[in-house]
């Protein structure tokens, strides 16, 4: 009998292999390096957002179809917020850019997971159990959230620019890399790893793994999961929030329908990952971006149809996803 | 005193009456035995006392307290474990993981009573062997092992343990009995459904027998055990 | 007689057959009850979505499935006649080679999304077409020699049902006898005739399964009814009928591109519709689409109205904005879900049978 805690690795080669897939098919390796880069960036980006969604359907059932409301508002704030530090963002300094992004940063998440609060409690809760009202319902959630965005800021587009410091490409040899998109890997490899660990080896990191294979035994071990739960909703919706302040910085601007537009990406991203894994939602964004951004050069046309290629590659492979949680469902 | 009773108990799973009126009394430090046929009910009273169904009528009631209304989150807390008859193991974790889940007081392995854990690797000396393996790649033997570890890695007053011996090696389950000796000499009081004959012989203080969503006998184990054609009755074999 | 035309599926409630009626009615004299063109367009409009939302309705109400790809049958039937009116010309032969390809090329992508996703939960399933739903409409904007791109396409229509054709000199009633009103008529005529073939369908045996396989599909399986066929059946149906739609605003606007027929909101409006109106009863598509498409079109007035009633406070004035009619409509949506899971339809039965 195999005593080790073997690891499935195979899913996790799936994002190196792509890379070096695509590098006949883009010629050049200095392009190849900063699409590469671009397509990690866009990612991680993308993780992000998703990590937050996928451990909360994985842990009570719960599928927020209006999970991109908390992008586009992440997004908005971030432009208020940033809009009235005019002298940090247009210095030079990457730490006085760093001291603009990350206030705005934090009360992106502050107010995403204010509303996400509010979400979980007038929408969400009422339809426990109930997957085709909460599918309804959480959409109606993000219709009204959007015209809410539309009210508040107004109906148009809002442009978000990089502070300078940030703006531009570090050159190595004949590659350009883009700060921000490095920052980005930076940032989204971060929260993976604070993810990681508070998974691994906090007792809350212990209930949530085993709150998604068994909700009701860690019920009756005495545990409030649905307490928990609200707390990974919030925490899930703050994530979407820093999300799209850094999706809206990735694009340079903003508009009220971000939402519904990084939604489709976001479910690609988790289907492919499997409903409820952490590290799923990961190998499915990396994948998700790099392939992006690999089509996006070679291949232009093809570029949307791409990921739902990919998407349903991998359900070939596995139908439940890279890392089907071994729930009791 | 009874530290468990029911009166009357109903419940309904969807459409279905499977309760109709359970009474049941639990007393204090003693290992009560829930007999009866497959689809008596015993498993549905079980889950009622946890609240993991509700109590459609009826009450239940804990030291004299009422919980028929409680999540099973406080019902857990006042003091009560619970081991269903699917174990409830989570499977991606490891041993010491389940353990560490299960002893709500600690919040890191190290915070666990070294004591109490020494006793529990003495009656089952697996979960000290596979401490830091996925618990999923236990044994049914062993993981049933490790549910009933949990119970106990922190003092409870109330065990309710569903089936325990189920598919069990008869060894096994002779250890199993010996543990559950131990228990009830440490004073727990333990409510106990089992089908196995020896569990009910060498433990059972009370019994209780159920049919058609009731209980259709209550007394003490020594009566029981004396009365052939109660037994024949009741469960169509004899003890 | 009626009851055999309507399939045995009465309104059963006065108020509700009453209501129907007069939106039979108002749809049938419309252009002579209401004048202007405005008007017609509204009315014309109500007509494609009470299609398009009673063959979603068989899908979710009757069925048990939600599907983000509804909207893309839509255009496929829209761009059907867009494409073949722009390629061949105006003409009857256009119209039908159109018709004839989009429902070819609909029952091809709702077979293949049936089978392949049908097997999998309903979550999965909303995801996966939520995302060919936007690769599509991603898909026509992109190959614009076909599909005219993010312009669309302008085409003309067969002669007898274009504006510039008229019958007659004399206006009739006020009215002119154009092609337009014969379009409006073909138009009328063949929703009619859709929303009863749906009600045959769904009254039919056939019909009776979707709903058990809704209620229970472990046990309809259990029974000996193949879920995955029936499902799928169902899907290929809905997604036929929402094609025909497609058609239909083809054929009045004259123009088709890809905001018009697969834009997001499209799909939002009709989960409102069925929703609002009633969920499971063909009747409510209808209901609500009048309701919905004529807030659309005239509340925007109202909260004009209010929003300058306001002015003052800006904040209340821009809650009122008749730009942000979605909001209000969004939050009776909400309000359904919780309060009307059966909509108008199923509060208007269950009020008359309580009596």
């Amino acid at each position: 009998m195999s005593l080790k805690m073997d690891v499935d690795w195979k899913p996790l080669l799936l994002v190196p292999a792509l890379a070096l897939l695509a590098l006949p098919l883009v010629g050049s390796p200095s392009t190849w390096l900063t699409l590469t880069v671009a397509g990690l960036a866009m990612g991680m980006i993308v993780f992000i957002i998703a990590s937050g969604l996928t451990l909360v359907f994985g842990l009570m059932d719960v599928l927020n179809f209006g999970h991109g409301v908390f992008i586009a508002l992440g997004a908005f704030v971030a432009t208020s917020v940033l809009g009235v530090m005019g002298d940090w963002t247009q210095s030079q300094s990457i730490l006085a850019n760093l001291a603009a992004v990350l206030p705005a940063m934090v009360v992106a998440m502050l107010v995403a997971g204010a509303v996400g609060l509010a979400f979980e409690r007038f929408i969400v809760r009422p339809v426990y159990g109930q997957h085709l009202k909460q599918i309804l319902i959480t959409m109606g959630g993000m219709i009204i959230g959007e015209e809410l965005i539309k009210v508040i800021w107004g109906p148009a587009q809002i442009p978000l620019p990089l502070p300078e410091g940030l703006r531009g490409s570090w050159l190595w040899g004949d590659a350009a890399v883009e700060k921000y998109r490095v920052l980005a890997v930076v940032v989204g490899a971060l929260v993976f790893g604070l993810l990681a660990w508070t998974l691994a080896r906090t007792k809350i990191g212990l209930l949530i793994r085993a709150g998604v294979q068994d909700r009701e035994m860690v019920e009756s071990l005495g545990y409030r999961i649905r307490v928990l739960f609200v707390g990974i909703f919030v925490a899930g919706s703050a994530l979407a929030g820093l999300g799209g302040v850094m999706w809206g910085l990735y694009q340079q601007n903003v508009i009220p329908q971000m939402g519904a537009q990084v939604n489709v990406l976001i479910f690609i991203v988790i289907i492919i990952g499997g409903l409820g894994s952490t590290t799923g939602a990961l190998i499915g964004a990396l994948l998700v971006g790099l392939m992006a951004n690999y089509t996006g050069f070679v291949a232009p046309k093809v570029a949307l149809f791409s990921n739902i290629a990919l998407m349903v590659a991998i359900l070939l492979w596995r139908p439940q996803g890279v890392y089907p949680v071994a729930g009791s469902r | 005193m009874n530290l468990l009773e029911l009166q009357g108990v109903h419940t309904h799973i969807g459409a279905y009456h499977i309760l109709h009126g359970v009474d049941l009394a639990v007393p204090k430090g003693r290992l009560t035995m829930l007999l009866g046929r497959n689809g008596a009910g015993k498993t549905t009273t079980l889950r009622t006392v946890m609240g993991l169904w509700k109590v459609a009528q009826g009450r239940v009631a804990f030291a004299g307290k009422e919980i028929g209304g409680l999540a099973t989150p406080q019902i857990a807390d006042l003091g009560i474990a619970y081991v269903p008859e699917t174990m409830g193991i989570f499977a991606d974790l490891t041993v010491k993981e389940n353990m560490l889940l299960a002893a709500r007081a600690a919040r890191r392995a190290q915070d666990m009573d070294e004591a109490r854990l020494k006793w529990i690797f003495r009656l089952f000396p697996a979960v000290e062997k596979f401490w830091n393996h996925p618990a999923g790649k236990l044994s049914g033997g062993q993981k049933q092992m490790l549910a009933v570890s949990r119970a106990i890695v922190e003092p409870r007053e109330l065990l309710i343990v569903d089936e325990p011996s189920k598919g069990l090696a008869p060894a096994i389950i002779n250890n199993m009995i010996d543990a559950f000796a131990e228990l009830k000499a440490s004073g727990v009081t333990i409510l106990l459904v089992e089908q196995n004959i020896h569990f009910a012989q060498r433990l059972g203080d009370t019994v209780a027998v159920m049919d058609n969503g009731r209980v259709v006998h209550a007394g003490t184990m020594a009566d029981f055990s004396a009365d052939a054609q109660l037994q024949q009755r009741l469960l169509g074999l004899s003890l | 007689m009626l009851r055999r035309l309507l399939s045995n599926d009465l309104p059963r409630s006065k108020v509700l057959a009453v209501l129907l009626i007069a939106v039979l009615l108002g749809l049938a004299f419309a252009p002579f009850v209401f004048p202007g063109v405005k008007a017609l367009n509204v009315a014309a409009k109500i007509l494609v979505f009470i299609v398009l939302v009673a063959s979603f309705d068989l899908l979710l109400g009757y069925t048990g499935i939600v599907s983000f790809a509804h909207t893309m049958f839509f255009g496929i039937g829209a761009y059907g006649i867009a494409i073949a009116a722009t390629r061949m010309g105006a003409g009857w032969d256009a119209v039908a080679v159109g018709l004839a390809c989009s429902l070819a090329v609909s029952l091809v992508l709702a077979l293949a999304i049936g089978l392949f996703s049908l097997r999998v939960r309903a979550i999965f399933f909303a995801m996966i077409t939520l995302a060919v739903a936007s690769a599509f409409q991603t898909l026509a904007s992109q190959l614009s020699e076909f599909t005219g791109g993010e312009d669309g396409l302008s085409f003309r229509l067969p002669e007898i049902i274009s504006p510039s054709f008229e019958f007659s000199e004399e206006p009739f009633l006020g009215v002119s006898l154009d092609g337009r009103l014969l379009c409006y008529y073909l138009l009328f005529v063949v929703a009619v005739v859709l929303v009863l073939a749906l009600l045959r369908i769904v009254n039919s045996p056939f019909g009776r399964v979707l709903q058990a396989i809704r209620e229970n599909e472990f046990r309809a399986e259990a029974i000996g009814y193949r879920v995955v066929v029936y499902r799928t059946l169902s899907a290929v149906l809905s997604a036929l009928f929402a094609t025909l739609a497609g058609a239909m605003l083809a054929l009045w606007l004259r123009y088709n591109g890809p905001d018009t027929s697969l834009s997001f909101e499209i799909m939002i409006d009709v989960l409102l519709i069925v929703v609002i109106g009633g969920m499971g009863t063909v009747y409510g598509a209808a209901i609500g689409a009048v309701l919905f498409v004529v807030a659309q079109s005239y509340l925007q007035d109202l909260l004009r109205l209010g929003n300058e009633a306001v002015s003052g406070l800006p904040w209340l004035a821009a809650l009122l904005s008749p730009d942000r009619w979605l909001l209000w409509l969004g939050l009776l949506f909400v309000l359904s879900v919780y309060y009307f899971p059966t909509g108008i339809v199923g509060k208007l039965r269950a009020r008359s049978s309580a009596r």
